[in-house]
């Protein structure tokens, strides 16, 4: 062996060692992030089985060093969710509708689309903010509504994405096709288009209350919190995930247990819609 | 788009043809009005303070409700910092893990694994928030700062960056909550940006003889770059906005006495969530809804960066393929 291919054979060696040496690495990263991942889980069913009885999900939420429930924190989320949803959704899916069916390239859709983005991505907290400025602050009282609009904003963009994205998927000659035949555009679209994309539609939808159930921050100085059972919307309204604020940070042995269980309630909640989701577009695609 | 060539309205369905156009094109507006009226919201709620401070409010470091005296830069300074620390962990870590599934995985495990990933990403906040406080900073305080502080007292600079009593909160905590929150969320956008290199360029480098470590770093990463940074970025902005795994573990202090990276301290949002529902209306309020525009200011710039970024690797896919 001459001096030149051994020097090449070194270099091989010190290539094959630096590839080994990242890929290793990259395996570790793997591992790590798994890592916290189940050992997160695992606390939350650990610590969150602990506290779950049929008294959390009946009685409501007790003074320090009592017993008691969530459930009026269930119920309140369980509202604002849903009607939350009922507010965001349509109007999503009509500017998601405008994006992919009116005008795709025109400035009113880029600058939409853009604008959307930053919505997407915005901090949750600052929404709770404008919804403080402009109803809390209006109406001189924290209430259920103001809660419920401050949801339907993340709401929004999220729909408005998905519901885009799915249209623009349906092959054009379906369109062609409808309007060939003489269909009126909103038929076209809600008829052929939308019934095409319906799952990645509801997908989207789905993926907003995923979102908003584990939503805190918009809800802290909106919907505010109560220690009572109300349905009255005009209320402040109690929550799961602010309860939870409440109570995980509070010293009391009680109300971090309940904590707990509020957040394997809600883990359980968001990572099952976010399954039947995936499930609901593999089955179309 | 051969869509957007209206057909023309047939003679029933005309009246709600047009209707219904206009209420498409309302939601549209009605996105951009969103936007507009918050900025202009978090403007008119915060004029007390800016009126009042003006910019010298980004680099006073008092905050003190009962003099009525205000100055954000501890909470910014807080912001800044943990979202730091959260991508100096995230980055090589959420690197490491696109490598590993686009390159390393095999095929069976790549599905279960990236939606592991994908899931984990989908967690509330609140979760990683509250095992931050009760499980990992306990042990945060017993194992690394307590050793720490023993191996550094005396040291000038570093004991007093890890001074401070032993309970597992402040900055580090926090951003140490951030990286495992935002380290699924660059891992999926880079893998998916991993994804569009074309594989004819990567099977030449292979063809050549380069190891997988010479493929990803002088042929994925050289094509990916823009998109790499604005993934990066849009965890960043998740980063600097989130607000519920900060507070739990941030300990909400409004002072910078030391740099040390176990005292508590507090950010933007923690300031927010922690203050403003029980805060007088007036200039306190003024002065937190103004740190809400800064972050605002901070997080919009970070996002239509991290956007560009993304758009320009699309475009050159497009052109390319």
């Amino acid at each position: 062996m001459n001096a030149h291919d051994r020097a090449r054979s070194v270099a091989y060696q010190r290539r094959k060692r630096i590839n080994i040496l990242a890929l290793t690495l990259s395996l570790g990263a793997m591992v790590f992030g798994l890592f916290w991942l189940f050992w997160i889980l695992w606390e939350t069913l650990r610590l969150g089985v602990g506290g779950l009885a049929w008294a959390t999900l009946t009685q409501m939420t007790p003074p320090p060093n009592e017993a008691g429930g969530i459930a009026n924190a269930i119920y309140g989320s369980f509202l604002m969710v849903l009607l939350a949803t009922f507010v965001g959704t349509p109007i999503g899916i009509m500017a998601g509708i405008y994006l992919a069916e009116y005008d795709p390239k025109g400035w009113l859709a880029e600058v939409t689309r853009f604008v959307n983005d930053i919505l997407l991505s915005a901090p949750s907290i600052v929404i709770g903010l404008f919804v403080y400025a402009v109803v809390v602050a209006r109406f001189k009282s924290f209430s259920g509504w103001a809660g419920v609009m401050a949801l339907a904003l993340i709401v929004i963009p999220v729909v408005i994405r998905t519901t885009e994205n799915m249209l623009q998927l349906v092959p054009s000659a379906m369109r062609e096709a409808a309007y060939a035949l003489g269909t009126p555009k909103w038929k076209v679209i809600l008829m052929i288009t939308l019934r095409a994309a319906r799952a990645g539609v509801v997908t989207g939808v789905l993926l907003a209350v995923a979102r908003i159930s584990g939503e805190t921050a918009p809800l802290l100085f909106t919907a505010l919190n109560n220690q009572f059972w109300t349905s009255n919307l005009g209320d402040p309204m109690a929550s799961l995930p602010v309860t939870i604020f409440k109570f995980a940070m509070s010293p009391y042995e009680n109300w971090q247990h309940l904590a707990w269980a509020g957040v394997l309630l809600i883990t359980v909640t968001v990572l099952g819609l976010n399954i039947i989701a995936r499930v609901l577009t593999r089955h179309k695609g | 788009m051969s869509s957007s060539t209206s057909a023309s309205p047939s003679r029933t369905g005309a009246w709600f043809d047009v209707l219904f156009g206009w209420l498409a094109k309302g939601a549209a507006w009605l996105t951009l009005a969103l936007l507009a009226s918050i900025l202009i919201s978090l403007l008119v709620g915060a004029w007390p303070a800016i009126e009042r401070y003006g910019l010298g409010f980004l680099t006073s470091p008092v905050w003190d409700p009962v003099q009525e005296n205000f100055g954000g830069l501890v909470m910014i300074y807080g912001t800044l910092a943990t979202s730091f620390i959260a991508l100096l962990i995230a980055v090589p870590v959420s690197f490491g893990i696109a490598l590993f599934l686009t390159e390393m995985c095999p095929a069976w495990l790549k599905r279960p694994l990236g939606t592991a990933v994908e899931l984990l990403a989908a967690v509330p906040s609140i979760v990683y928030g509250m095992w931050g406080l009760l499980v990992f900073g306990p042990i945060l305080a017993q194992y690394v700062q307590t050793p720490l502080q023993k191996l550094f007292s005396g040291v000038p600079y570093l004991g007093a960056l890890v001074s401070g009593p032993p309970v597992g909160i402040g900055i580090l905590s926090a951003g140490i909550i951030l990286a495992i929150m935002i380290i699924p969320f660059i891992a999926a956008v880079m893998r998916d940006v991993f994804e569009v290199t074309p594989p004819l360029l990567k099977e030449s480098a292979y063809g050549l003889g380069s190891t997988t470590w010479e493929v990803v770093s002088k042929v994925v990463l050289p094509y990916t770059k823009a998109g790499v940074v604005g993934g990066i970025m849009l965890g960043l902005g998740r980063a600097l906005g989130e607000t519920m795994a900060v507070t739990f573990v941030i300990g909400n202090m409004n002072q910078l006495n030391t740099l040390s990276v176990f005292d508590a301290a507090n950010s933007i949002t923690s300031a927010l969530a922690n203050e403003f529902a029980e805060a007088a209306s007036g200039l306190h309020q003024a002065s937190l809804i103004y740190l809400g525009l800064v972050l605002f200011f901070i997080t919009f710039v970070v996002l239509t960066l991290s956007k560009m970024l993304l758009l320009q690797l699309k475009k050159s896919e497009g052109a390319k393929s």
